[in-house]
């Protein structure tokens, strides 16, 4: 199997370790590439698509011809996971942060992100979440985003203080947390199991 | 929901935080227009000043924290995370800084020190922070500290990207040494580190005559006693042994003012780069900020660092390290 891990800004050692961890865990043989050029993607059974500056990341994947390749692979069925940058790249519809950058989303999920739901730095947090699939979690929300509306096709996963914050549209895995940040490999595994 | 279990500013949030920022640019601003221009390049932070340091240099006297006003008015203009400087050991300014909100107080050299003798204690504060080291034990202190993040110190405002090269070098070549060293010798490591914080205690015992019987349980930093201090500081170089970096994210900052100064700190390990001065200095900042951002994204392509350097104007016009009076880098053990 090959994940790719959208490589352009963000924690992006972060994801391909623990997915390199999760693949090991799950006793799957594969290769965890970093992607800035394109090429890869295409050639991959996964991506993800890490926590870092949504801004920046979106500009840099545009530019790069990265975010093409996502668009074609996601409608051929493959797994894409967004996290915290990536939930808000990956949406179909943004907030007035959104707008106001003007910041190029993929579309992929039927959700309306807001960006900063929580508040600034200050306000970032640990919580332990009951995420449906997986259970009891501790997660990171780091300036994090929330789903404020989803689609009829989109299935919510978890909630915080009654706020979508994990979701999932068939192929598709939207996070407002930061499941990299952790040592807890169950994300990965259920994401990696969606192959 | 039960929000009592909502945890603020452990490290992992803090530090988290920091890695948002890799594989980026953090970009000097003085404006709101200036920030703007920033977000619009693709910078993953903005670092809100009243002046940038080659003015900061240039004007001379005592430097310190922004405006608040000014500080707020960029917060509000852009959407990227804002930070902001405090004087070295300043409290008061890192106290006011995170009243308002700012995402992280960067404890800076390119201000005037507020303390010739200590760090703030940065664990106390809900907000992160960053801090700039020359080598591999300022790096340590400061994470000790609570640093989430370390930069080069370099020499901020000169357009010369050789005190950051330094920098990084030292810290890169203390790390392999370190990665060949058993626990006992990391130990006499740390109680050198330790000697930093003895600069009051032992400038007091010296008045006293050293009638003061000065030993290990003494209380020299905060709450903390000397033999705690060593042990934390034992602790991080162990955990720098193991990773074979440091634990905390870990920027070039100092004199980078050229696309390819950006990508060449990258090349040498960089987690991601400040641009002070060389931006908003140069003759067309537009194009010299989103010119950084790519060398930064495409560091390891020298045919995309080539194209993007082509045409871009007069960068910022430097300075000679050996000319100056005054070494910022020096300010903050």
């Amino acid at each position: 199997m090959r994940v790719a891990v959208v490589g352009v800004q963000g924690d992006v050692e972060e994801h391909v370790s623990i997915t390199e961890k999760s693949l090991k865990s799950l006793g799957i043989d594969g290769e965890v590439l970093t992607v800035r050029k394109p090429g890869i993607v295409s050639k991959s059974d996964a991506v993800i698509i890490p926590g870092g500056e949504s801004t920046t990341i979106s500009k840099l994947i545009w530019k790069d011809g990265v975010a093409k390749e996502i668009i074609e692979i996601a409608e051929s069925g493959c797994p894409v996971m967004g996290t915290c940058a990536g939930l808000i790249v990956i949406s179909k519809y943004g907030d007035d942060q959104v707008r106001k950058t003007g910041t190029k989303l993929l579309e992929l999920l039927d959700v309306r992100i807001k960006r900063n739901a929580f508040g600034r730095q200050r306000e970032s947090f640990e919580a332990t979440l009951n995420i449906e699939g997986i259970g009891e979690y501790d997660a990171i929300f780091i300036r994090a985003p929330v789903i404020e509306e989803a689609g009829n096709g989109v299935k919510v996963l978890a909630e915080f203080d009654g706020k979508i914050v994990a979701v999932r549209e068939k192929n598709i895995l939207g996070l407002s947390f930061h499941p990299e940040l952790t040592g807890d490999v169950r994300i990965h595994q259920y994401f990696l199991t969606m192959v | 929901m039960d929000i009592e279990k909502l945890r603020f500013g452990t490290e992992l949030v803090k530090r988290g935080f920091a890695k948002m920022q890799k594989g980026g640019v953090i970009m000097d601003v003085t404006t709101a227009e200036q920030a703007l221009i920033a977000e619009e390049a693709g910078a993953v932070a903005v670092m809100a000043l009243h002046k940038v340091p080659a003015d900061i240099r240039a004007s001379g006297g005592v430097a310190r924290m922004a405006d608040p006003k000014k500080i707020q008015e960029i917060m509000d203009a852009v959407t990227i995370p804002v930070m902001a400087k405090v004087r070295i050991g300043h409290y008061a300014e890192a106290r006011a800084l995170e009243a308002i909100g700012v995402d992280m107080i960067d404890e800076s050299e390119v201000l005037t020190p507020a303390d010739p003798f200590y760090h703030i204690d940065k664990r106390k504060f809900t907000v992160p922070f960053v801090c700039g080291a020359r080598s591999l034990g300022e790096a340590v202190r400061r994470i000790w500290e609570g640093a989430a993040m370390i930069r080069t110190k370099g020499e901020a405002g000169t357009g010369n990207v050789v005190e950051a090269v330094r920098h990084m070098r030292i810290i890169n070549h203390a790390i392999m040494n370190l990665k060949k060293m058993d626990d006992d010798s990391i130990f006499r490591i740390a109680e050198v580190y330790s000697k930093a914080y003895l600069k009051l205690p032992s400038g007091v015992n010296h008045e006293f005559e050293n009638r003061v019987d000065f030993g290990g349980d003494e209380v020299v930093y905060e709450d903390y006693t000397l033999n705690q201090i060593i042990d934390g500081l034992f602790e991080v170089l162990k955990e720098v042994k193991e990773i074979g970096r440091l634990p905390v994210v870990n920027f070039a900052a100092g004199g980078v003012a050229t696309p390819a100064d950006a990508a060449f700190m990258m090349q040498l390990g960089a987690d991601g780069v400040f641009v002070g001065s060389g931006i908003f200095k140069s003759s067309n900042p537009e194009v010299y900020a989103k010119a950084i951002v790519e060398a930064v994204e495409h560091y390891d392509s020298p045919e995309v660092v080539a194209e993007i350097s082509k045409g871009l104007g007069e960068p910022m016009k430097g300075l000679d390290v050996s000319d100056l009076e005054i070494h910022l880098q020096e300010r903050g053990l």
